[in-house]
């Protein structure tokens, strides 16, 4: 009796608190809307086409690219006072071969102006080790390592003239999580105040991001295929995950 | 009169439930001589439906490149799911794998999966296996394509999951419920452990335990008979297979591999990542006489561990208290 009248004093104020908190949320008319973000592949400023096209690293070796794909996730979003919004459940994998990979589409984003987007490229530690995910984590993606757990987060293959592998092959597949080894990345930009992303019920903007695939071989190290032509993790997944860190993406406009 | 029939049958099968309802719900248990575990089902439900769709998947042969080959034909019931009598894994198109096929119970308890422990969840284990040109070699998206046109799998999935949706996550998922809940405990040993129903080691046995505790059990550590640490145990100057270090990178690492359980290890062989010792006696003898100092060999291991004749008779006697046959013979983990 006097336990349940406790709980009950206990109770009343959070009941009280809880209810008063909604009307605030009703005053403030606290609404969301939709984003875009758009990921327009290229090479060194040329544009990506898969298979055909020959391209130059930064030690002057040519190179064609057959796959290039990338998850992007955990998409966080600033506003100029301070207040994050991290982007719940946000994993997406782009992939150059399918062009409706390269948009994406962010929806319930609470309303506003934002002024900084933050990603990992690739996917958190936990979601590496956690059990048999859908979508995007999908294992289907053959973004899956079987055989060593964990997500390949940028996948790239492709050949070189240079490349002393079998067919002159190049396969870059970048991912691992554990210390020395960590390819985990984050990609970060702060978006100018003049024009900001304006999140309205009535605005979609959209964001576009300029993808360079070069930048996997140089930034940090300038990578020649004669010596590096094959890594899926360890210490050579590290060289290339460093040079793409700051040059894989770039955020080039916002249509508001 | 049609009506009443269809009640009485209904009213008939609602008894033949009662009589039997122990049998039928499929539980997960904690043996009281064990720690917590480290898959609970909380993101996967356990539910008999679960179960019984996961089991069929584990024996379901078509599910392989040349549909020779089930999750079963490595992982044998009367071998405590591991292949008896084959040194390393043998697959579709009669392939041979590089390494011994590993026992598959308690596997709730565990942190990491295979030899090298490059895997890191139970749910996804099945992966490589599906995968692998020499296991079963085939994909998840055919896997999942057949099941979608075979009958009755989308029946199964609806009654596992609430529709007929069927995905990788469904198909690992209800696998795990099967793998998940295999739980090997009520061996003699545990029974003498959990002082039950008067169980006690002979005199031999009990030898071996005491031999047993002072010269295995660093490693090979109760109540899973692992630490699930990673060790090398002296069997080549130079390991053909990388071991560990495939997966850190770290060359001290280089030819350590889990170390194995040894519960019901009288049905398990061969033995060794290789598979290569047909006997207790020949694991016992290489401990004894053959330890080889690899670079990364354990530091307890550096002179062998001697034993006499009449000690490995007692550790012999001892693991053979390991065995636990109404896991073996358990009908509800069998293929129907
Ligand atoms: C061709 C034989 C073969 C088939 C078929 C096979 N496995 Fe295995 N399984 C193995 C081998 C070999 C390993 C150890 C791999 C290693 O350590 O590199 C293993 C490891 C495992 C493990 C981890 C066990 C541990 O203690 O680390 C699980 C779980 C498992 N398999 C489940 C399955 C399931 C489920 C299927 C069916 C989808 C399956 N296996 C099919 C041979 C097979
Ligand atoms: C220093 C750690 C260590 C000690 C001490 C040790 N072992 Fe082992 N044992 C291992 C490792 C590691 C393996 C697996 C090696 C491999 O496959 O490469 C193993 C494998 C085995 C196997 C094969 C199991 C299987 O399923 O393949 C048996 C049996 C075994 N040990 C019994 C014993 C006995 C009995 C003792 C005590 C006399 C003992 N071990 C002491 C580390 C140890």
């Amino acid at each position: 009796m006097k336990l349940s009248q406790y709980l009950l004093a206990f109770l009343c104020p959070i009941i009280f608190l809880t209810s008063c908190k909604k009307n605030d949320d009703e005053i403030t008319a606290d609404t969301k809307s939709t984003f875009t973000m758009e990921f327009e592949n290229q090479v060194n400023g040329n544009p990506l086409v898969l298979n055909t096209n020959t391209y130059k690293n930064a030690k002057g070796e040519d190179f064609k690219i057959n796959i290039f794909k990338y998850y992007v996730s955990n998409i966080k979003l600033s506003k100029a006072d301070g207040t994050v919004f991290l982007i719940p459940e946000s994993y997406f994998l782009i992939d150059a071969s399918k062009s409706d990979s390269e948009e994406i589409t962010l929806k319930d984003i609470p309303t506003g102006d934002y002024t900084k987007v933050e990603y990992t490229i690739g996917v958190d530690y936990a979601r590496n080790f956690a059990g048999a995910q859908t979508e995007a984590l999908d294992p289907t993606n053959g973004m899956f390592w079987t055989w060593n757990s964990g997500y390949i987060f940028v996948k790239f293959e492709g050949t070189s003239p240079q490349s002393t592998a079998t067919n002159n092959a190049l396969t870059f597949h970048i991912g691992g999580v554990l210390d020395p080894n960590n390819t985990i990345r984050t990609f970060s930009t702060d978006i100018n105040v003049a024009n900001p992303l304006r999140i309205r019920t009535d605005k979609k903007p959209d964001m576009h991001f300029i993808v360079n695939a070069g930048a996997l071989f140089t930034g940090k190290t300038d990578i020649s295929f004669s010596t590096l032509n094959f890594t899926m993790g360890g210490a050579n997944s590290v060289i290339v995950a460093n040079n793409y860190a700051n040059g894989l993406f770039r955020l080039d406009h916002i249509h508001n | 009169m049609l009506f009443l029939s269809i009640a009485l049958m209904y009213a008939c099968s609602k008894n033949e439930d009662k009589i039997v309802p122990e049998e039928l719900k499929i539980t997960f248990s904690v043996p009281s001589n064990f720690p917590s575990p480290a898959y609970n089902f909380e993101d996967n439900k356990l539910t008999n439906a679960g179960f019984t769709l996961g089991k069929k998947l584990f024996y379901e042969a078509r599910l392989s490149a040349d549909k020779s080959v089930s999750c079963g034909s490595c992982h044998q019931q009367f071998a405590g799911f591991t292949q008896l009598d084959h040194r390393v894994s043998h697959g579709v198109n009669n392939c041979q794998g590089k390494r011994n096929t590993p026992p598959l119970f308690n596997l709730a308890w565990q942190k990491a999966f295979f030899w090298d422990g490059g895997v890191k969840n139970i749910e996804t284990s099945p992966l490589n296996a599906i995968t692998d040109a020499c296991e079963m070699g085939t994909d998840i998206e055919t896997i999942v394509a057949f099941l979608k046109n075979t009958a009755p799998y989308p029946n199964l999935f609806n009654e596992a999951f609430g529709s007929s949706e069927i995905n990788t996550q469904r198909v690992l998922k209800s696998i795990t419920q099967f793998t998940a809940v295999l739980v090997s405990g009520n061996s003699k040993y545990d029974k003498v452990m959990r002082k039950e129903s008067g169980a006690t080691f002979s005199s031999v046995e009990l030898a071996g335990y005491n031999l047993f505790k002072e010269k295995c059990s660093s490693c090979h550590t109760e109540p899973f008979f692992t630490d699930f640490s990673y060790r090398n145990n002296g069997l080549d100057l130079v390991s053909a297979d990388e071991g560990r270090s495939h997966i850190t990178g770290v060359s001290t690492d280089f030819g350590k591999f889990r170390v194995p359980t040894l519960r019901n290890i009288e049905y398990t062989s061969p033995y060794m990542h290789d598979g290569r010792f047909y006997s207790l006696d020949e694991v016992l003898e290489h401990y004894n006489s053959s330890v080889k100092a690899a670079p990364n060999l354990d530091v307890r291991l550096k002179n062998g561990i001697k034993l006499n004749d009449a000690e490995r008779e007692q550790i012999k006697a001892f693991l053979k208290t390991l065995t636990d046959n109404e896991f073996i013979k358990n009908t509800l983990y069998s293929e129907a």
